[in-house]
């Protein structure tokens, strides 16, 4: 399809960043070599070239970040509200003034399109911060009694899909209650975190309020397993989410868990087709699939299959793969060669077990972790790519006939994130919407994300809420 | 005949699954005693089947349960202060007897267990609002978070407060639309297993709750591991047992209402409810009016 549609190059410009040959991690405001002076690269997935290399956090280190966050906990939690909330909003601000560089560090470092991190991840960060900066002083009025109290020390592990932003989900709504974090984003995704070390600095925050520790799965075991910690928050597989909540079993560690997801795009006969198209694009395609909420699974009612699957697939041949930095680009570079043979390894399951595969002509450039867009046909309930997360560019279709059976075909699941109803009978909406088992339900539109909308699965995606005022009740003793 | 001479008429206590009311599947029974080690009556002792066919039974009931209006909920868990109100002397009795208290003091109890239910009734319609609300998201769209009943909750009732504390446990579980299984106090389950039968008579669907006698240790372990259950309430296990059905019921990340001493003569707040709650949110677009006031 290349011929339909040739655009010349648009490249956003590296040089509105500047990384460091190494970084430390960011323990009581300094950024400091690991104990064991263990260090590790992060590439760029796009062209595997090492764009730093990072300390890398071992539990000695837990303990003295933990120790920091504790020491530091006292004060924080005894400013005035308000004085909490300028810190937040000099934090919101700070990310909205080096927003570019956020985003072209993001994209280098994650492989999403710059297009996304520009427009969705940045804003999306500094719009969390601005938010939860009002709620530092207002939270007896947030419908936790009167006066709720911080719970101390946060460990909070995140996941490389969205880095700056799950740090933002992570980090605004602990400080604003009085909370102190030690956090450690993923190994594939270091350097936004330890960006935002520096702008910890640049805003003036305590020491000890926000440490930020690089590393690896044993880094955040450690954090989460360390006796000091009152409050885990973890986003990531549903697998190390489980064991996490064994490993806090019989403590008063609270906790709360954002999970993988299933969900279930749901496309009735009377949609528009056109809309519901677009929908479907975002739903599975947004950040290359790598998204615990997107719609993997589409549901479309059997009367309109040929119509909407043509439409797609006319679609998806449009879509542009390739540098990520480029301006034009719909579909960036997966995160990390180990994510690239999961998603592979999936899709050839999907044939071997009988669905039936297409890509458009898609040319994958030579260096890099890349996947074609994919869809799979002829997919059943019990096929494996319509049961387990794929995390990746691959759309599964199943059919339908009546709405009963769509919504049990949807909660046909081990997961509950989010789902995708698209018709123009409101009152089907309201119907499905109600009987779905999902946290997030998107009625035509999709991967719609917000500081005031709370977010979280049901079931095996995980529980607590993130944005909003609900997502105040996970660092609040109540 | 005078009350003196008559020979009382004893009751066989039994579970209450599905509405019915079984003995142990297992056939066995245990000696309940009063506070004073004088026997009681012989409660079945529950298995793991019996705690099995229990999930059933409740996973059955949540469909009906958390689909009735919450005016209706509300109505029904009125009703059954009603029906307690009504054999509030059996009921004082059961929990002097259990607790080894005075009449008086077991009268205190009951009443405020009668009250607990007139409490969550008055709940079950305004929840929704006071924990969901529309979000004011930066976009053209209409967003709405609302409450949704987790589904089928375990609940390991408190060992010592036999029946109010029983209550306080049970009645906000279901307020919301939830389905129980409950494993009463092991060493007094009488007034639990008689709660049933003012249940039964309560308009209370059949498997809404489901009340088992028997040990926490034995049934515990296989409800937190069951796969259809998915949430528990620890507030009956003592602190080896809680640690050992967390870490079971991680398995399916069953929502885990920690073990807590809890005065059950305090106001209860809403923390009970909330949970047990999941919350929903739905976004869709609002569109805009063009001059023709047309949305499209």
């Amino acid at each position: 399809m290349a011929s339909v549609f040739e655009y010349a190059p648009a490249p956003e410009s590296r040089s509105v960043v500047d990384i460091a040959p190494s970084y430390g991690l960011f323990i009581d405001g300094e950024f400091v070599e690991a104990a064991d002076g263990k260090v590790f690269k992060t590439v760029s997935p796009a062209t595997e070239e090492v764009l730093s290399e990072v300390a890398r956090a071992g539990a000695e280190d837990v303990d003295r970040a933990v120790k920091a966050a504790r020491k530091a906990f006292e004060k924080w939690s005894a400013l005035p509200g308000s004085e909490r909330a300028k810190y937040l909003f000099r934090i919101a601000r700070i990310i909205q003034e080096r927003s570019r560089e956020l985003a072209v560090l993001e994209t280098l470092d994650n492989g999403k399109p710059i297009k996304e991190t520009r427009d969705a991840d940045l804003p999306l960060v500094a719009a969390h911060f601005f938010y939860y900066a009002g709620w530092a002083d207002k939270l007896d009025h947030a419908g936790y009694g009167a006066n709720p109290r911080p719970l101390g020390v946060a460990g909070q592990v995140i996941p490389w899909n969205f880095p700056l932003l799950m740090l933002a989900w992570k980090i605004a709504p602990a400080l604003a209650t009085g909370n102190t974090v030690v956090l450690k984003p993923a190994e594939t995704t270091p350097l936004s975190a330890l960006f935002f070390a520096d702008i910890c600095r640049q805003a003036g925050l305590p020491r000890g309020v926000v440490n930020i520790l690089p590393g690896y799965g044993d880094a955040g075991a450690a954090l989460v397993e360390h006796p000091d910690v009152n409050k885990v928050a973890f986003t990531g597989s549903t697998a190390v989410g489980k064991s996490i909540a064994r490993s806090v079993a019989g403590t008063d560690k609270k906790l709360t868990l954002e999970l993988g997801g299933k969900g279930a795009n749901i496309v009735f006969d009377d949609a528009p087709i056109d809309q519901a198209v677009e929908g479907i694009v975002t739903g599975i395609f947004f950040n290359q699939g790598q998204v615990c909420c997107a719609g993997s699974r589409l549901l479309v009612q059997e009367s309109i299959q040929d119509e909407l699957l043509d439409s797609l697939k006319r679609r998806l041949s449009t879509l542009r793969l390739g540098d990520p930095l480029d301006k034009n680009t719909d579909i960036g570079a997966i995160n990390s060669a180990e994510q690239l043979s999961r998603i592979t390894t999936l899709v050839e399951k999907g044939e071997a077990e009988g669905a039936e595969r297409w890509s458009p002509a898609c040319e994958l450039p030579s260096a890099g972790y890349w996947f074609a867009p994919t869809l799979f046909t002829n997919v059943t309930q019990a096929h494996t790519i319509a049961r387990d997360e794929i995390f990746g560019p691959v759309l599964s279709v199943l059919t339908f006939r009546t709405p009963d059976e769509a919504v049990a075909k949807a909660n046909n699941s081990q997961y509950g994130l989010s789902a995708g109803i698209w018709t123009e009978k409101g009152s089907r909406i309201l119907a499905v919407a109600n009987k779905l088992r999902a946290g997030v339900v998107w009625a035509n539109t999709f991967n719609k994300f917000d500081p005031t909308s709370p977010f979280g699965g049901y079931k095996e995606s995980g529980f607590g809420r993130e944005g909003g005022r609900h997502g105040l009740e996970a660092y609040l003793d109540v | 005949m005078s009350d003196q001479n008559r020979l009382s008429v004893f009751k066989t206590y039994k579970l209450y699954v599905g509405g019915k009311f079984p003995r142990s599947e297992s056939g066995r029974v245990y000696e309940v005693q009063d506070h004073k080690g004088k026997w009681l009556a012989n409660a079945p002792l529950s298995s793991r089947k019996d705690a099995r066919d229990a999930v059933v039974a409740a996973r059955k009931a949540f469909g009906g349960w958390s689909g009735a209006t919450a005016y209706n909920r509300g109505q029904i868990l009125y009703r059954v202060a009603e029906m307690l109100e009504g054999r509030k002397s059996q009921f004082v009795r059961e929990v002097a007897h259990a607790e080894g208290l005075s009449k008086a003091k077991a009268a205190e109890v009951v009443e405020a267990a009668v009250d607990r239910w007139v409490w969550y009734a008055g709940w079950t319609d305004k929840i929704g609002q006071v924990v969901g609300g529309a979000n004011p998201v930066a976009g053209p769209f209409f967003n709405l978070s609302t409450p949704e009943p987790t589904g089928v909750v375990t609940v390991v009732a408190p060992q010592e407060s036999s029946f109010l504390g029983l209550v306080s446990v049970i009645a906000p579980v279901i307020a919301t639309g939830n389905t129980a299984v409950v494993i009463a106090s092991e060493k007094a389950p009488l007034p639990a297993l008689s709660l049933g039968e003012v249940l039964a008579t309560s308009d209370l669907p059949g498997g809404v709750v489901n009340i088992l006698s028997g040990k926490a240790a034995e049934m515990g372990p296989h409800l937190a591991a069951h796969q259809d259950v998915n949430a528990i309430d620890l507030t009956g296990a003592d602190a080896d047992l809680a640690r050992e059905l967390e870490i079971a019921a991680a398995d399916n990340l069953k929502r885990v209402l920690r073990r807590r001493t809890e005065d059950f003569t305090g106001s209860p707040g809403t923390d009970r409810m909330t949970a047990f709650l999941e919350t929903k949110t739905v976004w869709h677009p609002t569109g805009s009016l063009g001059a023709s006031g047309s949305a499209y």
